[in-house]
């Protein structure tokens, strides 16, 4: 990707390229890291009537992916037919494809075949661990169990090359191999993505983020495999530690992608369920469409940001900073360094503020708006 | 002459382009590519390309200088590459 391409990405699009669209707070697991705090319903999600206009929409302004979450999207009675409805052409217009993330719990061999039936359909079965022990101790006893099932269906139903999806997490870095190996022996494709101090994951980040030399593992793990692991472009943090990881190096909220929640919040990327990132609710006058070109919130992080306390450091150039959500999460000024910071800014930064008198302004760690743990 | 030049191309009947202040953006919903067309003349010749014997004749129809060809002959190797365009 050429230095021209991604200034241009970081002033933004007419339409997101990628956004991700959590269908429901609903979900039949209880995560310890999970981004959105799903759990229960909220009453204010959005009807398969404001569903449909939302996809019109899309379709509009030639959004030519969604990647579609939750909760557990399946949970929702008209999981399918919203699929369905997104994938579909119209006379005028091409379908949207559509790549969902799923715990596996709803594909039994039914809704496998039937998912094998769709076109421009792509789907990640999230798994934490190799092992029923190390994945059930983030993602909930019997997960481990419900999503291989479900990798044994799609393979029976012929779906061709799902994806295992993977939060690196302290407890699993040692079982990247066995992970792609397993990805493997589906004719699957292994997607690894950097843990967040989101949603729930606020309270487990201490425990579960990779330590300073599982940072280097992943980073050499992955310069090894390239473009045969997905990543989300989510690892871009560790680009300081040498050659640049294969994607985008730079941060794409409300740049190239956007979250919409399941009652029609639009935020600027699935890792800020906060306030302060919110752009607006789609139900309100002029739709999705306006947020995305209009808003404030928006507006302003496609403006040039600043490096602050980064802008000395060597290594900005490749690692752009880090994370916005995971510096926000923790507590950190957005203009400094990651949390994980792999120069060993991040540490110092956080050692810093545990120092300082509390409570202050800076150093205080936001917690999620909203929770639908119970 | 580029052989490219000679060549009789179409963009694939899989691939949607969206409009972008900078050019485009191409999609193919088959292989699952997204592209970048970096400017709006390739986006013209792009989108037009089946109406025209060659892409020697896109070219001129577009009205592009012969000196920039090499750099649309670059640009269109490599789409055909990512199958955003292919022979027809």
């Amino acid at each position: 990707m050429s230095a021209e391409t991604v200034a241009r990405l970081k002033s933004g699009l007419d339409a997101p390229i990628c956004l991700t669209w959590e269908l429901t707070y609903a979900c039949n697991l209880q995560c310890v890291h999970c981004l959105s705090s799903s759990g229960m319903r909220d009453d204010r999600e959005l009807s398969t009537a404001e569903a449909k206009r939302v996809l019109d929409e899309l379709r509009e302004m030639k959004v030519f992916y969604i990647n579609i979450g939750g909760g557990e999207p399946m949970v929702r009675r008209d999981f399918f037919e919203l699929i369905e409805y997104a994938v579909t052409p119209t006379k005028s217009a091409n379908g949207i494809g559509v790549k969902f993330s799923t715990n596996g719990t709803f594909i039994d061999a039914g809704n496998a075949r039937r998912l094998a039936a769709m076109e421009y359909l792509d789907l990640q079965i999230s798994l934490d661990g190799v092992d029923a022990a190390t994945n059930d101790a983030v993602r909930g006893r019997g997960s481990h169990a419900f999503a291989r099932r479900a990798m044994d269906h799609l393979a029976t139903a012929g779906f061709g090359p799902f994806k295992i999806s993977v939060v690196v997490t302290r407890h699993n870095v040692a079982q990247l191999d066995q992970l792609k190996a397993l990805a493997d022996s589906y004719g699957a494709q292994l997607r690894v993505t950097r843990l967040r101090p989101s949603g729930r994951g606020v309270d487990a980040w201490d425990d579960l983020h990779p330590t300073q030399a599982q940072q280097r593992e992943i980073y050499g793990w992955l310069l090894a495999h390239g473009e045969e692991v997905l990543t989300g472009d989510s690892f871009f943090h560790l680009n300081a530690l040498g050659d640049p990881l294969a994607g985008l190096n730079m941060c794409g909220a409300g740049r190239v992608v956007c979250l919409i929640d399941p009652i029609g919040d639009v935020y600027a990327c699935p890792f800020v369920i906060h306030d302060e990132f919110r752009a607006g609710n789609l139900r309100a006058a002029g739709g999705f469409r306006r947020i995305w070109q209009r808003s404030d919130l928006f507006t302003s992080l496609r403006e040039p940001q600043s490096a602050g306390a980064c802008a000395s450091c060597g290594a900005f150039d490749s690692c752009q900073g880090g994370c916005m959500a995971a510096k926000f999460f923790t507590g950190l000024p957005l203009d400094g360094p990651d949390p994980e910071c792999v120069v060993g800014n991040g540490e110092m930064a956080l050692a810093a503020q545990a120092t300082l008198p509390s409570p202050v302004a800076v150093g205080v760690k936001p917690r999620p708006t909203m929770d639908h743990s119970r | 002459m580029h052989p490219l030049l000679g060549a009789a191309l179409e963009l694939h009947p899989q691939v949607a382009l969206r409009p972008e202040p900078f050019g485009a953006l191409a999609y193919h919903y088959d292989n699952r590519r997204l592209v970048f067309l970096n400017h709006a003349d390739l986006v013209c010749v792009a989108r037009d390309l089946a109406e025209h014997p060659s892409l020697a004749a896109a070219l001129r129809a577009a009205d592009i200088e012969p000196n920039r060809w090499p750099s649309f002959v670059a640009a269109f190797e490599s789409l055909k590459d990512s199958e955003i365009v292919r022979e027809r």
